[in-house]
């Protein structure tokens, strides 16, 4: 005992000269989705293409600011409001942020029991809900499709809520693998809480159909499961913003109390400036400002309050009808845009007779195209090619601009065209 | 065909047998009826919330004072609670080469609205540290410093914290008895568990500092220590110079590690330089150091959130291990920092001619609450008002440590209408010359009726 006491004193005196106390960290891995830009920028190649994060480029391949949003920042430009978000505004951004989710003529809203706190952005929203599933359900646990998005796994990692996945994505149809999914959703424990998208899944791009989320919801309803819908492409999707709700619609329909996070980073294009929501429905009007006070006690305990700046451009261009009905003109052009080169990616393989079947391109939904791409032919497409994506083979189509499609779609064809399984293909 | 449920028939009990019903009766649900599920006890008609259990929070003690002062419709109210800068008129105030610089931001058409790296605007970061360093810092220099942009003081602290629970060998913070309410909170959900150490002394108003000795001197080598850089809140208490190195010798001969919260730079002398002495003293002996900062009060930059968590270490080498490592802290937190506050802060600080413009302004700010110190301390004297003000003066910052019991406090609210939190902590912004007389009047009623 006392070896050991002196040995623990010795160690750590030596430690301390030496100021080893962070000798034990090693470097991180690098983010899979953030790690691809890094290489991206280090590329000198005038051909490169990132088709890594998520974020809305122009057919120049330029990031875009919406003119909703520019004439809603000169509005605002030089207001009062730096110290905090006054509740006006506070409760004026959740009204408009929930009325686009749940509908402006749904129950849950005109009934007032909507529980809702802005957050940062949507990584925000599921952080703040996970701390508060893990206060107030401290052994239950998440079901995260498989696949996810990949920090979907760190955020109630870090909140220590333990995870579980459920059946999602088929790599054979390269769509929905839906009765295995359904299974999952049976085999749970009653009460279970699950991470749903309610569109524009991220990576796959593989939605339900109406159908099919109607027979989740009824499953959910028998199972009294916890809906909790990540929604961080509403208007991406179908360029339409009730269109793309129509899966949490659905869910209320049934009378589901669902969770929601909501991002304004994609279809707002305010990345940077980490504007979302996050909602809980609540069974009365009576229990909303119970669970306001607990997300705004964890989220006050991470960062106080969310910035100013972002909540304020949301607010305007939300409450202001020409400003929002120029904001979902743009959101159109946007999707619009993305559709458009889905087609001429397909196009362009086909037209290669590439001995693959690419019909997902144009079947899956949103921002991301699964590609179906191995780790090896993204190496390849890296090295070779310039071209850079996510090893999951997850493409952004928001980088394929009418300039490097045919790049591309020759990229992937030579990749690919030697491909085993394209010699199956081809004899099938 | 559905038995009762043995629920009353509401009308959100009939939707929910409704939506049952659509759904057994549909021609072309896919499902096979016969696996529809008879309505047991646990299965979903009860359509309780989730989370009805969940009883409402507590009030936040220090935003309350603000939310029973707005209740208040005295014409008199004075508040007194949260430390935001007010003007003469008891205005927030925009400083104005904020306003510039938020100007230059919009009228500039090339920005865009991207995200920023995970560990925020580099421009920022490098900024920030030399501001709290010193531009002529060896660890700056040397490359030991990694920066990260994070959301104002709260956010630098969660981010340090969770980082120093998930790699660092103690998971104990000692924080000085008092500190600001939150410290806690943010330190116990990141995973650190607290202690406390000597700091405020009720008998002199002053520094406990043989107390706040003797407890760093009993605590576990290598445990980490908050320390307020400058203008401690709530107390306005801060070690002299002196005092501060001896402070650093004993942390230093036990290995204790020091995390600064850097609130009030500028603020509490008025001297950027000066308010950022206790920070540099510690780095310039070459060992670590972690220091949260905030742009908050000394920007003005309050709902923004801008601040930064700098870690200094021995090497080049772990600093740059330490930053990947800081960024798998932030990623599942919020992804990425919020680009308009650091835009505004970089754009200032980058220029000569703003970041003059501001330390004039920061001054005029500090030079205002000093006046108002001064001001109150004449009223007291003048009233004859029974005890030792001079902590009045003394004490530095935006907030003054009256001594005033819980009860006074409660009499001041009642009966003059002034809020401030329940320590007697008030805030040294929310006062004007006009409101002065008043809240000397409240003091002086409240010290000679109220025991």
């Amino acid at each position: 005992m006392w070896r050991y006491m002196m040995r623990r004193y010795s160690s750590s005196t030596s430690a301390r000269k030496l100021g080893l106390w962070w000798d034990r960290v090693g470097p991180a891995m690098k983010d899979p989705i953030t790690g691809v830009t890094e290489s991206f920028l280090a590329d000198s190649s005038p051909n490169k293409i990132n088709l890594g994060v998520g974020a809305y480029r122009d057919d120049e391949g330029k990031p875009v600011v919406l003119r909703c949003v520019r004439e809603a920042e000169a509005r605002i430009a030089g207001s009062e409001f730096l110290e905090s978000v006054s509740a006006a505004v506070s409760s004026k951004f959740v009204e408009e942020s929930v009325k686009l989710v749940y509908g402006n003529d749904s129950d849950v809203v005109k009934e007032g029991r909507v529980a809702g706190v802005q957050a940062l952005s949507g990584t925000g929203a599921c952080r703040l809900f996970a701390e508060f599933q893990r206060h107030f359900h401290p052994d239950s646990r998440i079901y995260l499709p498989d696949p996810t998005w990949s920090n979907h796994h760190n955020i109630w990692k870090d909140a220590q809520v333990p995870e579980r996945t459920f059946h999602y994505y088929d790599h054979d149809s390269k769509g929905l693998n839906f009765s295995a999914l359904i299974d999952d959703v049976k085999n749970a424990q009653d009460g279970s809480f699950f991470l749903l998208h309610p569109c524009a899944h991220n990576p796959t791009g593989v939605d339900p159909t109406e159908e099919q989320w109607r027979e989740i919801s009824y499953q959910f309803k028998v199972k009294n499961h916890f809906p909790f819908f990540d929604m961080a492409y509403q208007g991406f999707a179908s360029g339409n913003l009730d269109k793309d709700a129509r899966a949490i619609r659905i869910f209320l329909e049934d009378d589901h109390l669902v969770g929601c996070a909501q991002s304004f980073a994609k279809n707002m294009g305010l990345y940077g400036h980490r504007v979302g929501c996050l909602s809980v429905l609540c069974a009365d009007s009576n229990q909303v400002g119970s669970i306001r006070s607990q997300l705004q006690r964890i989220a006050r305990a991470m960062y106080s309050s969310p910035p100013v700046h972002g909540v304020l451009l949301v607010s305007t261009i939300l409450s202001d009808p020409y400003l929002k009905s120029l904001w979902i003109e743009e959101l159109k052009t946007m999707a619009n845009r993305i559709r458009g080169m889905r087609t001429t990616l397909q196009d362009s393989l086909e037209r290669l007779d590439s001995p693959l079947n690419w019909d997902h391109i144009t079947n899956q939904v949103g921002m991301f195209c699964f590609s179906g791409l191995t780790p090896d032919q993204i190496d390849r497409l890296a090295r070779e090619f310039h071209i850079y994506m996510t090893r999951d083979g997850r493409i952004s189509m928001a980088g394929v601009t009418t300039g490097n499609v045919s790049y591309l779609a020759n990229a992937i064809h030579e990749t690919t065209r030697s491909d085993q399984e394209a010699k199956i293909l081809c004899n099938a | 065909m559905r038995p009762e449920l043995g629920h009353g028939s509401s009308s959100a009990t009939d939707r929910r047998l409704n939506a049952l019903l659509r759904h057994l009766s549909s021609s072309s649900s896919p499902m096979d009826s016969r696996d529809s599920i008879s309505a047991s006890p646990t299965s979903g008609f009860q359509n309780d919330s989730v989370f009805s259990h969940v009883v409402r929070g507590p009030e936040d003690p220090i935003l309350g004072v603000t939310v029973a002062y707005n209740k208040d419709p005295s014409p008199n109210k004075l508040n007194l609670g949260v430390g935001a800068y007010r003007t003469e008129e008891g205005k927030p105030l925009v400083l104005n080469v904020v306003r510039k610089a938020e100007q230059l931001l919009v009228n500039d058409r090339s920005r865009i609205k991207e995200y920023l790296p995970i560990v925020g605007l580099a421009e920022f970061n490098k900024l920030s540290a030399k501001l709290i360093f010193g531009a002529d810092s060896p660890a700056i220099r040397e490359n030991r410093i990694t920066t990260v942009q994070c959301l104002s003081g709260t956010g630098s602290l969660r981010v340090g914290a969770e980082f120093l629970a998930k790699h660092y060998h103690q998971r104990t913070i000692y924080i000085p008895l008092p500190t600001w309410g939150n410290h806690t909170k943010v330190f116990n959900l990141a995973g650190l568990s607290v202690k406390s150490y000597r700091y405020y002394d009720p008998a002199t108003r002053g520094l406990n500092f043989q107390g706040l000795l003797e407890d760093l001197g009993s605590a576990p080598s290598g445990a980490i220590v908050l320390l307020h850089a400058c203008a401690h809140n709530p107390t306005g208490v801060d070690p002299t110079l002196d005092q501060w190195e001896r402070i650093r010798q004993l942390m230093r001969s036990k290995g204790l590690l020091p995390f600064f919260d850097s609130a009030y730079q500028g603020f509490a002398s008025g001297s950027l330089d000066a308010d950022a002495q206790s920070v540099r003293m510690f780095v310039a002996d070459g060992g670590e150091c972690l220091a949260a900062q905030s742009y908050a009060k000394n920007m003005g930059l309050y709902g923004e959130r801008v601040g930064a968590l700098s870690i200094v270490c021995k090497t080049a080498d772990v600093a740059s291990r330490v930053e990947s490592q800081l960024k798998l802290v932030i990623r599942p937190m919020y992804s990425n920092p919020p680009i308009h506050g650091a835009s505004i802060v970089a754009t200032i600080l980058r220029d000569r001619n703003l970041y003059n413009e501001w330390t004039i302004e920061l001054k005029a700010m500090a030079d205002r609450i000093i006046s108002m110190r001064h001001q109150l301390s004449d009223a007291l004297r003048a009233r004859s008002t029974p005890g030792d003000w001079s902590h009045i003066i003394k004490q530095i910052g935006m907030f003054t440590f009256t001594g005033l019991n819980s009860k006074q406090v409660a009499f001041m609210t009642k009966e003059y209408h002034i809020y401030m939190t329940s320590d007697g902590r008030i805030s040294m912004a929310g006062l004007s010359s006009k409101t002065v007389p008043h809240l000397a009047d409240a003091i002086h009623a409240a010290v000679s009726r109220v025991v």
